[in-house]
């Protein structure tokens, strides 16, 4: 668990020194702002609700773009500058540097959304929002956050280059959003498959509604771990190459 | 201590480790020596845990690599050719980072990141950033690195290419100072640097290893094996004009001479001689009042070197 932490630290670290993490962080805040203001409060009267759901839903569009972004450096970067060498051969698992890399993602991303946190509370200004609306709005953009980030690790542990991780990545979240279009054309049951593959669609929405769907959450749990797993077999099979 | 057995790596269907066995003692500082693509890297990478090996075994300090690989790992320090460091980092704050990564404790890594840096001359430069550094200080902090956490066997792939002569000759005594608390594995294209360097030396061809010199039996084993034993100056390669024959009975006459190989060509004769002691003007003196041209001086021990080096790798015909 140590090397776990030690390997999330750096990466936090890299986060916090470098100017990509403060890039990344301020085009998530001001998209978020402006789609706040723009998207959710709009011009004309609203639910104090409407505006959290709208919110919320704005919001998905900075955690999938971020994740990626986030995710992209992670270990084509290592393996670009010869550090990945450091990693393979000190003595910890694969699955330790895939574990600290991602928690050390994710944890910059949550700190990011965190800092969104005001936006919510706006509201109570000229409304009223749930406690629970909102907990669980931030729940789904975590967890939705927690699954692209593990995709933009696997595509960054099989390229070189991080463009082309971000390229690949970004592709692989694209397909899972458009599950629910491929699932509108299918037929039973591959229908009800596509369907449940779909990121945003069906999985998503109840939480920026309020909601907190197990079913969902046990979706974004396998995605991740699907795709951590992939990556961690990927960089083993380096060991074989 | 380490344990090389019967080790083989493919590439798909190219083998570029082709049964290699050796084993090395503690302490010692052993060269790794072959033509580009002769397998070199490849086994290091492989005793470095970098590369899974296709058959065979690897064991150090009683460690088998494929049984525990994080305790294998644990055992060796490994520097390859470009050392990889992070430039944003200080070396402090990598030294910490690479520590924490094998498992040092909080409290014993301030000391030994102290005590590496003292060892490798870079005791100035710990809070300066990586990227501020020099090649040879890069190299140097590469050095620390590998050797932080105590390992049993350090690797070192190529660790002068690119220095100055005077990080060289810094480097050179680095490396020997490492042998007091691990055994010590280079990889060098520098004959010369093998030669200055190493205890012993393993001469890889097409994957395979040519030879491990080990005691009189072997003929090569006076040139090679015995390189840590005599400084370089008894050693002299003479390239001489006369007739090889009258060469070769005036230096067995000599009592300067312990011993002598000739390669008597259709003009010059190349004369290697291995001295009792360092009186190289007495021999050039008596070779000249016996009548024999002297058109060349050399340190023999890295001619000779060269020498045995390109016949032990050279394509079997």
């Amino acid at each position: 668990m140590n090397a776990v932490l030690t390997v999330a630290r750096r990466e936090l670290g890299n986060y916090l020194n470098s100017w990509w993490g403060w890039v990344v962080l301020a085009l998530v805040l001001l998209f978020d702002g402006l789609a706040f203001n723009v998207w959710a409060v709009g011009f004309s009267p609203k639910y104090s609700a409407e505006v959290l759901e709208s919110f919320f839903e704005a919001s998905t569009v900075t955690v999938l773009i971020a994740g990626v972004l986030l995710a992209m450096p992670t270990i084509a970067r290592e393996t670009s500058s010869g550090t990945m060498t450091l990693l393979q051969t000190s003595p910890i698992t694969e699955a330790q540097v895939i574990a600290g890399k991602y928690l050390g993602a994710l944890g910059f991303l949550s700190l990011i959304k965190g800092l969104t946190l005001y936006m919510p509370l706006m509201i109570e200004l000229n409304g009223k929002v749930s406690w629970g609306h909102i907990g669980a709005g931030y729940l789904g953009l975590f967890a939705l956050g927690a699954a692209t980030i593990a995709i933009g690790i696997y595509a960054s542990s099989v390229s070189r280059y991080q463009m082309l991780a971000a390229i690949l990545g970004g592709s692989l979240v694209g397909l899972f959003l458009l599950m629910w279009l491929v699932s509108r054309g299918a037929e039973p049951p591959l229908k009800d498959v596509f369907g449940y593959m779909a990121m945003y669609d069906r999985h998503f929405q109840p939480f920026m509604r309020g909601r907190i769907n197990t079913e969902s959450l046990v979706y974004y749990a396998s995605v991740s771990f699907g795709f951590l797993l992939l990556a961690t077999r990927s960089l083993k099979a380096r060991r074989w190459m | 201590m380490i344990e090389v057995s019967n080790l083989s790596r493919f590439y798909g269907r190219f083998c570029a480790v082709d049964d290699v066995s050796f084993s090395i003692s503690d302490g010692e500082v052993v060269g790794f020596l072959g033509r580009n693509g002769a397998g070199k890297s490849t086994t290091l990478k492989v005793l470095a845990g970098l590369l899974t090996p296709s058959s065979g075994t690897v064991v150090v300090d009683g460690v088998d690599m494929t049984d525990a690989p994080t305790g294998f790992r644990q055992r060796i320090g490994f520097l390859p050719e470009t050392p990889p460091l992070y430039d944003d980092m200080t070396v402090r704050d990598f030294l910490s980072y690479v520590g924490s990564l094998r498992g040092m404790s909080a409290g014993d890594l301030p000391r030994r990141i102290d005590e590496v840096a003292r060892k490798t001359d870079i005791a100035d430069r710990l809070d300066q950033l990586i990227s501020e550094l020099s090649h040879g200080y890069r190299k140097r902090v590469g050095i620390a690195q590998a050797i932080l956490h105590r390992p049993k066997l350090v690797i070192l792939d190529e660790p002068i290419s690119g220095l100055d002569p005077a990080q060289i000759r810094e480097m050179r005594r680095v490396i020997r100072a490492l042998a007091q608390e691990s055994t010590v594995l280079i990889s060098s294209h520098n004959l010369h640097e093998i030669s200055a360097t190493c205890d012993r030396i393993l001469v890889l061809r097409k994957g395979a290893l040519v030879r491990e010199p080990d005691g009189a039996q072997d003929p090569v084993a006076p040139t090679i094996g015995g390189l840590a034993g005599g400084p370089a100056r008894h050693h002299v390669a003479l390239t001489l004009r006369g007739d090889g024959p009258a060469i070769e009975q005036h230096l067995k006459d000599s009592a300067l001479v312990e011993g002598q190989s000739l390669k008597v060509g259709p003009e010059l004769v190349l004369a290697y001689v291995l001295m009792h002691e360092d009186r190289v003007e007495e021999l050039v003196e008596g070779l000249v009042r016996a009548g024999f041209g002297v058109r060349r001086v050399e340190d023999g021990l890295s001619t000779q070197l060269e020498d045995v080096f390109l016949d032990l790798t050279a394509e079997a015909k």
